[in-house]
């Protein structure tokens, strides 16, 4: 046994906000002092039931909560082993698992009495569940997007424009999910003293990574209390796809100290871990960027690469600090599909479920067809289905289309 | 310990006039001409320098720094260059104050304490982390200290009086006062909010006071260092810089002399301020 394990998964980050050497507090001066006010004024919320009780409506009546466990006959049927359940984060109101950590942030703003939202976006999932809620509660919002993913991901920028946000296209960089992120704090460093900058993923200096770990763990809880019901007790295997990981962590914490259940999140391996690619954790190594201390992609100089997915939503240089954490400790295995296997996952759902995935969650349906075979039939496996294909209908259609010529 | 920014400042008070603070990009356009502007800095009238360490994901410089850095890294640019740039400018100037101002995972991946020591030797005397709070002071700030180097800290308008002793704690050389909540290049300064923040920031330490951000012109060099210890110019430089190369963005025979005629009419400005702040 390693003695550096600690006696449970689910205590970190510690007060500086580190799980194990990851995660920190990596930004400029000028945000420091919001950043500390922000760990307060969540830890308030936290602590008030007031709060939770708040959320709880708005879970429920808004968002569509609790997400079913679904059964996947014609799925477990075609892969002959393990028994197959998702969950159907895709069916929350906009369309995807951010809309958990939105509602949450949207909330702790609201506290902080902050007027105007700002936020990043890949794929557009979290842009447009930011764009949602604030129009719900009438806050003014900005969303930072690359170029390249405005282009493929048209649907979310209209749905957005339609809620009221304004999409700023990104052209520095690769004008991707990185990029957008790197404008975004040049927004929020300039406009400090009324805007809440909502990330939407399990990264960034602390206490993001926490906060919206915390935010997404409904996920796991409902599986919990879900499979309970259904069987009587823990799934074996849990799936899931990362980009910067947060409908992973949301799914896995709550699992984290059951050593009987064995976790997994997928990578994006893009064209091939050999060539371009956006796993972080098979190919890069710890470094510094955007908060916190994680595994990215860069070259020997400490520059960043340029990571590559057909997936806008996992095309992210990097990763949350905690999975790297998880990584390193052997908690979870991290694995990857590539591009093409995504692609082949997406439409497989689509044919034998009737469920149109994500691109992002078809890699945790790729590896899904391959690790539940290998499986017995009494093996309870789920994969977390965090998002909808609907905006990935016209790239997918247009791919699929320049193949049969 | 006393650096060569302890030194110059001391110079400059006993002169009684404020210091003129140049940033330039290491690297940019190229290593070649990044050395010859480097080298014609002094001579125009910069009294500290500050050398960019280009970094691909610059979030807290506007859109000419993160250019300078692409241009810089594009023309082969790495940090064991700008050390090396640093040791040929130390042969012949071995007064002027060299502060390497970046991002911390280039430093982080080249290994904090090599990182130190070859900067040292290649006569480095400060350093500038955007992304490093006092909150992770023991990530190089201390070892830094420990290594004979400045560390300069950032102040920034949301630094309030509260939070100014742990920013001030282990900073050393000078404070360096951000005077606008914004990235670099965007609006300037108003020299009376400076005057005040100067000296909310001046109850709290002894240390020169040197303030960036928003200066483009002689006449906004002039009123800051009226009311500071120092001027920071970067933006400003780095336009220059760009505009003198030609349509691949190579540089031409006027870049560095282009470079040293707007240092030189920057330095005029922080030259005939009436009073060096005390």
């Amino acid at each position: 046994m390693n003695p550096n394990l600690p006696n449970s998964f689910r205590s970190g980050p510690d007060e500086r906000g580190h799980f194990g050497i990851f995660g920190g507090r990596f930004v400029a001066e000028t945000l420091m002092p919001l950043i500390l006010d922000l760990e307060k004024a969540y830890a308030d919320a936290k602590a008030d039931p007031a709060f939770q009780a708040e959320m709880n409506v708005y879970l429920k009546d808004y968002v569509g909560r609790p997400s079913p466990l679904y059964f996947a006959e014609r799925l477990t049927e075609h892969l002959g082993g393990a028994k197959i359940y998702l969950k159907r984060e895709e069916l929350n109101h906009t369309g995807s698992h951010k809309v958990n950590n939105v509602l949450g942030q949207i909330m702790v703003a609201r506290r902080m009495g902050k007027k105007r939202i700002i936020a990043e976006t890949g794929a557009g999932q979290h842009g447009v569940a930011t764009a949602t809620l604030c129009a719900r509660f009438g806050l003014e919002c900005v969303v930072y997007m690359g170029a390249v993913d405005v282009e493929r991901q048209q649907p979310n920028v209209i749905r957005m424009e339609m809620l009221g946000a304004k999409v700023v296209p990104v052209q520095s960089g690769a004008r991707t999910l990185k990029d957008a992120m790197n404008d975004a704090l040049r927004d929020w460093v300039t406009n400090v003293h009324n805007t809440f900058y909502c990330i939407g993923t399990v990264a960034g200096p602390h206490p993001y990574p926490m906060m919206v770990r915390d935010f997404q763990s409904i996920i796991g809880h409902e599986t919990r209390k879900q499979m309970q019901e259904a069987e009587g007790r823990l799934p074996d295997s849990l799936i899931a796809c990362i980009g910067g990981g947060s409908n992973a962590m949301g799914l896995f914490h709550p699992f984290l100290d059951d050593p009987s259940v064995e976790i997994f999140g997928v990578e994006a391996a893009g064209h091939g871990l050999t060539q371009l690619h956006a796993a972080s954790l098979a190919g890069g190594r710890p470094g510094v960027l955007h908060g916190n201390r994680t595994y990215l992609l860069m070259d020997a100089d400490g520059q960043i690469e340029e990571a590559h997915s057909i997936s806008a939503g996992l095309d992210y240089p990097g990763i949350g600090p905690e999975h790297s954490w998880l990584h390193e400790t052997g908690r979870v295995k991290y694995l990857s599909a590539t591009d093409e296997e995504a692609l082949a996952a997406f439409q497989l759902l689509s044919r034998l479920e009737g469920i149109i995935p994500a691109l992002e969650s078809a890699h945790a349906i790729a590896k899904l067809s391959e690790l539940a075979p290998q499986r017995p039939k009494d093996h309870l496996m789920v994969v977390n289905l965090s998002g909808r294909g609907d905006k990935d209908v016209p790239q997918v259609g247009d791919i699929l289309k320049a193949r049969k010529k | 310990m006393t650096t060569r920014i302890d030194a110059r400042f001391a110079e400059l008070k006993q002169q009684g006039r404020s210091a003129f603070v140049t940033f330039v990009m290491a690297g940019d356009p190229d290593p070649k001409t990044s050395l010859d502007i480097l080298k014609a800095l002094p001579k125009a009238g910069a009294d500290v320098i500050e050398i960019g360490m280009p970094f691909t994901d610059p979030m807290a410089d506007g859109p000419s720094i993160q250019a300078a850095g692409l241009r810089a890294l594009k023309g082969g640019m790495t940090l064991r260059k700008t050390l090396a740039m640093v040791r040929d400018f130390r042969k012949e100037d071995n007064a002027t104050p060299i502060v390497l101002m970046g991002y911390y995972n280039p430093i982080y991946i080249y290994g904090v304490d090599s990182f130190l020591a070859d900067a040292k030797t290649a006569g480095v005397d400060g350093l500038i982390i955007v992304d490093l709070p006092p909150e992770e002071d023991t990530e190089l700030c201390i070892p830094a200290m420990k290594a004979g180097l400045n560390f300069i800290r950032l102040a920034t308008p949301t630094t309030d009086d509260k939070r100014l002793p742990a920013v001030l704690a282990n900073t050393s050389g000078f404070v360096y006062y951000v005077s606008i909540t914004g990235i670099t290049g965007a609006a300037a300064a108003d020299s009376t909010a400076v005057a005040e923040a100067v000296a909310r920031i001046k109850r709290h330490t002894k240390l020169p006071v040197c303030v960036g951000f928003g200066i483009r012109t002689p006449e906004t060099a002039r009123a800051i260092a009226e009311n500071a210890n120092g001027a920071v110019v970067g933006t400003a430089i780095v336009d220059v810089v760009r505009a003198n190369l030609d349509a691949e963005g190579r540089a031409t025979p006027m870049t560095v002399a282009a470079v040293a005629d707007l240092v030189s009419a920057l330095a005029q400005g922080v030259r005939g301020a009436k009073q060096a702040a005390e």
